[in-house]
C-alpha cells in the first residue's frame, strides 16, 4: 500500500487528530435524523422476521450495512442452507460493491496511514463517510478524523436504534412515508456541486449516469452502480484533459 | 466429503458471511489500489470517479423511485448552489418530496 506521493493535493502531514473527529462529527449530525429512522424500520423487519434482538444488534454491529441488511430481511428464512448462505452473501457484496469505488478513490489518501489505522477505519466506512470525507479532501483537507470520527458516531446510532425499532416493530410505520428513503439520495445529489469543476469534467459524469441507467434496466439488483461508476473513470481517464 | 447442515448456527452463519463479505468491499478498493501506480491516467480516472458514483448511484434511483424523488434531487441541488448547506439542502428534498408525494405525483 504504498507509493510515492506527488500530488501537491495531498501534501502535509496525515494527520488523525480529535479536533478533526469533532468537525466530521459536525458534519455528519445533519444525517442522524434518517441514520436513526433506517436503524428503526431495519429492526422492525427483523423482528417481523423472527430474528431474535442478539441476531438483530450482531448484524447492525457486524454487517452495518443499511440497504443490504434491509434486502437481507427481504430474503430471509427459518432454515438455512449452505447454498442459501453463500447466495445471501453474493447479494450482500453487489449491494455494497460501491465501497469498493469508494475505497479506490480516496485510496491516495488513506495509504498515508497504517494498515491498522485503515483495517479499524474501514470497518465502519460507508455511504456517508465517503460523502463527507471527498468533499472534506476536495477542500485540499488532511485529517483522516474527519472519516474516523463519523463512522463511530453513526456505527453506535446504528447499532443503539436498532433496539427500539425491533421492540416497538409494528408501531414503525413505511419509512418511505417521511421520505426517508431519499435523505441518501439527496446527500448524493447535494454532493455534486462542491464536486463541481466545470463542464468537461462533468461529462465522464454523465456517461457513468447514462451508463448505469441502462445497466439498471438490464441487470437485476445493485451491480448498475459499479458499471455506471467504472465507465465514468474510464472515460475521466482516456478523454483526454478532461480534468 | 460433505458439511454438516448449518441448522441451529444458520442465522449466525448468515451474520458472519455477510459481514466478510461487506468488510471485503470495504478494504479491497484501498488494498487494490495500493497495487496500481498513479500515472496521470489513473489520476484522472480517480478524479472522475466521485461524480461518478454520484451519477451512477442518483440518475437509476431518480428512474425507480419516480418524479417526486427526481424533484426532490433538483430542488437539493438547487438550494446548494444557492446555499452551501447540506442541512438546507436535505432539509428543501425532504419537504419537496413529502409535498410531491403528498400531491399523488
Amino acid at each position: 500500500m504504498s507509493h510515492p506521493e506527488t500530488s501537491s493535493a495531498s501534501a502535509g502531514p496525515a494527520q488523525l487528530t480529535l479536533a478533526g473527529m469533532m468537525l466530521g462529527l459536525r458534519r455528519v449530525s445533519v444525517l442522524l435524523p434518517g441514520i436513526v429512522v433506517f436503524a428503526v424500520a431495519f429492526g422492525a423487519a427483523a423482528s417481523a422476521k423472527g430474528l431474535s434482538l442478539l441476531e438483530a444488534l450482531l448484524m447492525s454491529g457486524l454487517v452495518y450495512a443499511g440497504v443490504a441488511q434491509l434486502v437481507a430481511m427481504e430474503i430471509w428464512r427459518p432454515e438455512w442452507t449452505w447454498g442459501a448462505i453463500a447466495g445471501l452473501a453474493f447479494v450482500t457484496a453487489t449491494v455494497n460493491a460501491r465501497s469498493i469505488l469508494q475505497g479506490a478513490s480516496l485510496q491516495p489518501w488513506f495509504a498515508r496511514y497504517p494498515r491498522l489505522v485503515n483495517a479499524f477505519q474501514l470497518f465502519v466506512f460507508t455511504d456517508a463517510n465517503w460523502l463527507i470525507g471527498t468533499r472534506y479532501r476536495a477542500e485540499g483537507g488532511n485529517d483522516l478524523g474527519v472519516v474516523l470520527g463519523p463512522g463511530l458516531c453513526l456505527w453506535t446510532v446504528w447499532v443503539l436504534a436498532t433496539i427500539p425499532g425491533y421492540l416497538l416493530g409494528s408501531l414503525v410505520a413505511d419509512p418511505r412515508q417521511y421520505g426517508i428513503d431519499l435523505v441518501m439520495p439527496i446527500f448524493f445529489a447535494a454532493m455534486i456541486v462542491p464536486l463541481w469543476r466545470g463542464r468537461r469534467a462533468a461529462l465522464p459524469w454523465v456517461i457513468a449516469g447514462v451508463v448505469a441507467l441502462v445497466a439498471a434496466k438490464l441487470i437485476d439488483g445493485y451491480a448498475f452502480i459499479i458499471i455506471g461508476a467504472l465507465s465514468g473513470a474510464l472515460a475521466g481517464a482516456f478523454l483526454d484533459d478532461a480534468a | 466429503m460433505t458439511l454438516p447442515d448449518p441448522g441451529a448456527w444458520g442465522p449466525y452463519l448468515v451474520i458472519v458471511a455477510m459481514a466478510l463479505a461487506t468488510y471485503l468491499c470495504r478494504i479491497s478498493g484501498v488494498v487494490l489500489m495500493g497495487f496500481v501506480p498513479l500515472t496521470p491516467r489513473v489520476r484522472r480516472g480517480l478524479a472522475a470517479l466521485p461524480g461518478s458514483i454520484v451519477f451512477a448511484t442518483v440518475l437509476p434511483l431518480i428512474e425507480r423511485l419516480g418524479l417526486a424523488a427526481g424533484l426532490a434531487l433538483v430542488a437539493a441541488i438547487l438550494s446548494m448552489v444557492l446555499r452551501r448547506s447540506e442541512l438546507l439542502a436535505l432539509l428543501v428534498g425532504m419537504a419537496t418530496v413529502s409535498l410531491a408525494r403528498a400531491f399523488g405525483l
